[in-house]
């Protein structure tokens, strides 16, 4: 691929106090790229998604986003501005396992919530816009409902409706369907795979391995804190080359393509 | 018990246990408001990863939870302006002491919500690009307020009763309007028994708009 890419990761480094989760990450993602996530639990995939977008703050490395540098090095010690992190996080999207809806707000109101208090967008246009991304998750007729009353595949579709209400031009998603009833799990995918569909540039944490297949245009293994192994999904889920990829998916047992 | 009441003394004196009430209100409301406030922030230090900030915040909301009030206000009024140089007059000094006191008492229920607040809420919010203050204005705090408002009903009724400890410094609140009759009319029964009534007109609102509301918040999620 000849484009620059949108989101760039160098030397990436990842410590809990002395727990070095992270090990030295290189990586690149295109614009339109939609890239699976794999890794046994606890291997860092959360962590290295996190630090993405500075929920978790990098402890080396540096993160380039449409070209810039995030963070601002001075005598060898990068800070990172607040103000530039939030910057960061509207053109980030991320969607949470469990997730993270404000239970105090409508349905509607969740939505609206970056559009008006980060936007600063007037309420009547916020609204249209929100209307706009529940219609696409499925949602318009629990507009008013609260998050608490809906099902975990609905309250993960709003999630996804907030975070698209940004207009973000990434979208992260961490395990999205992990804390699903599993006959939950198929309305949060297809709206994932409408979103693909879109040529949206995405990276999407998962044990849904045969989705991921269908999904991604490229798939990393983590294990130890690097990637092990990268791909296409044929190369790597199909026909993996490293011994600990092919551990890994024998593990998981069989999964339909 | 041969004793006849009599509370034409109480109606004839009216005025100035209505005056005492003014001021009764002027020390609770106020050092309500500006407590619960300053415990908000006392509560952030509280919260804050900087060592001097937690630990000093920890020492300030002991020292008023762990001595009586009335030592507070009387510390507040004799032996603070030895310290600063600056003497207070006996309101001041009233309101200072429930304030702070309030604040002290305000930052543990703040920092109680706070923490139970689950941490993927702050996440959420950042998410979008909320800043910290944004997130804690709009996600955090209505959810504090919502779920701690018995903590807090119950401190703003605590104080209201505290306030009547300012008499000992001779603000002229209710109390000390009541103590100042009752010793001139040789009359405490009716007295006493009358400003007790008025603390109970007073404070028994606040208690019941304060289990309604909650009643609403309950049934709105
Ligand atoms: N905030 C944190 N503090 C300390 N350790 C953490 C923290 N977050 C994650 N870890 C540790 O880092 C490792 C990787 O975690 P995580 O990225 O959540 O893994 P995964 O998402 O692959 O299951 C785990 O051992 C986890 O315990
Ligand atoms: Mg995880």
């Amino acid at each position: 691929m000849t484009q620059h890419p949108i989101l760039e990761i160098k030397g990436l480094h990842k410590r809990f106090a002395d727990h070095h989760v992270l090990r030295g990450i290189d990586f690149s993602v295109a614009p339109g790229e939609r890239v699976a996530i794999i890794g046994g639990s606890g291997s860092g995939k959360s962590t290295f998604l996190r630090c993405m977008n500075f929920m978790e703050t990098p402890s080396e490395g540096e993160v380039w986003l449409d070209g810039t540098r995030i963070g601002t090095e001075r005598n060898g010690r990068v800070t990172y501005p607040e103000k530039q992190l939030c910057s960061v996080r509207e053109r980030l999207g991320m969607v949470f396992q469990q997730f993270n809806l404000f239970p105090h707000m409508t349905v509607i109101q969740n939505v609206m919530e970056g559009l008006v208090t980060v936007k600063g967008m007037p309420k009547a246009e916020a609204r249209r816009i929100a209307e706009a991304e529940l219609a696409k998750v499925g949602l318009s007729e629990k507009h008013d409902a609260w998050p608490g009353r809906l099902s975990g595949g609905q309250q993960q579709r709003v999630a996804i409706a907030r975070a698209l209400s940004m207009q973000p031009e990434v979208l992260l998603f961490d395990e999205p369907t992990s804390s699903l009833d599993p006959e939950l799990v198929g309305e949060v995918l297809r709206v994932i795979n409408t979103l693909a569909g879109e040529g949206r540039t995405m990276l999407l944490v998962t044990h849904e391995l045969g989705f991921a297949y269908h999904f991604a245009t490229k798939v990393i293994f983590l294990a130890d804190g690097v990637f092990h192994e990268v791909g296409t999904p044929d190369e790597v889920l199909k026909n993996p080359q490293k011994p600990r990829t092919q551990d890994f998916l024998r593990r998981f047992g069989e999964f339909a393509f | 018990m041969n004793y006849t009441p009599d509370f034409s003394v109480v109606w004839a004196n009216w005025p100035v246990l209505l005056r005492g009430l003014v001021v009764t209100i002027e020390i609770w409301l106020p050092s309500i408001a500006m407590g619960l406030a300053g415990g908000f922030l006392i509560a952030q230090a509280r919260l804050s990863r900087r060592r001097w900030l937690s630990g000093g915040s920890l020492v300030y909301v002991e020292l008023f939870r762990d001595t009586p009030v009335l030592i507070q206000l009387i510390w507040f009024y004799y032996a603070f302006p030895i310290l600063v140089g600056v003497q207070l007059s006996p309101f001041a000094a009233a309101l200072l002491g429930l304030t702070l006191n309030t604040s002290a008492y305000a930052s543990e229920i703040f920092r109680g919500g706070i923490k139970s607040i689950h941490r993927g809420q702050m996440e959420g919010a950042l998410a979008i690009g909320m800043s910290r203050a944004q997130a804690m204005r709009r996600v955090i705090l209505p959810q504090v307020v919502k779920r701690m408002l018995p903590a807090f009903t119950n401190r703003t009724i605590e104080v209201a009763k505290m306030s009547s400890l300012a008499s000992v410094i001779s603000v002229h609140e209710l109390m000390y309007q009541g103590r100042l009759l009752s010793s001139t009319y040789y009359r405490p029964f009716e007295i006493l028994t009358a400003v007790a009534f008025i603390y109970l007109v007073l404070i028994y609102p606040g208690t019941f708009l304060a289990g309604r509301l909650e009643k609403h918040l309950a049934r709105s999620s």
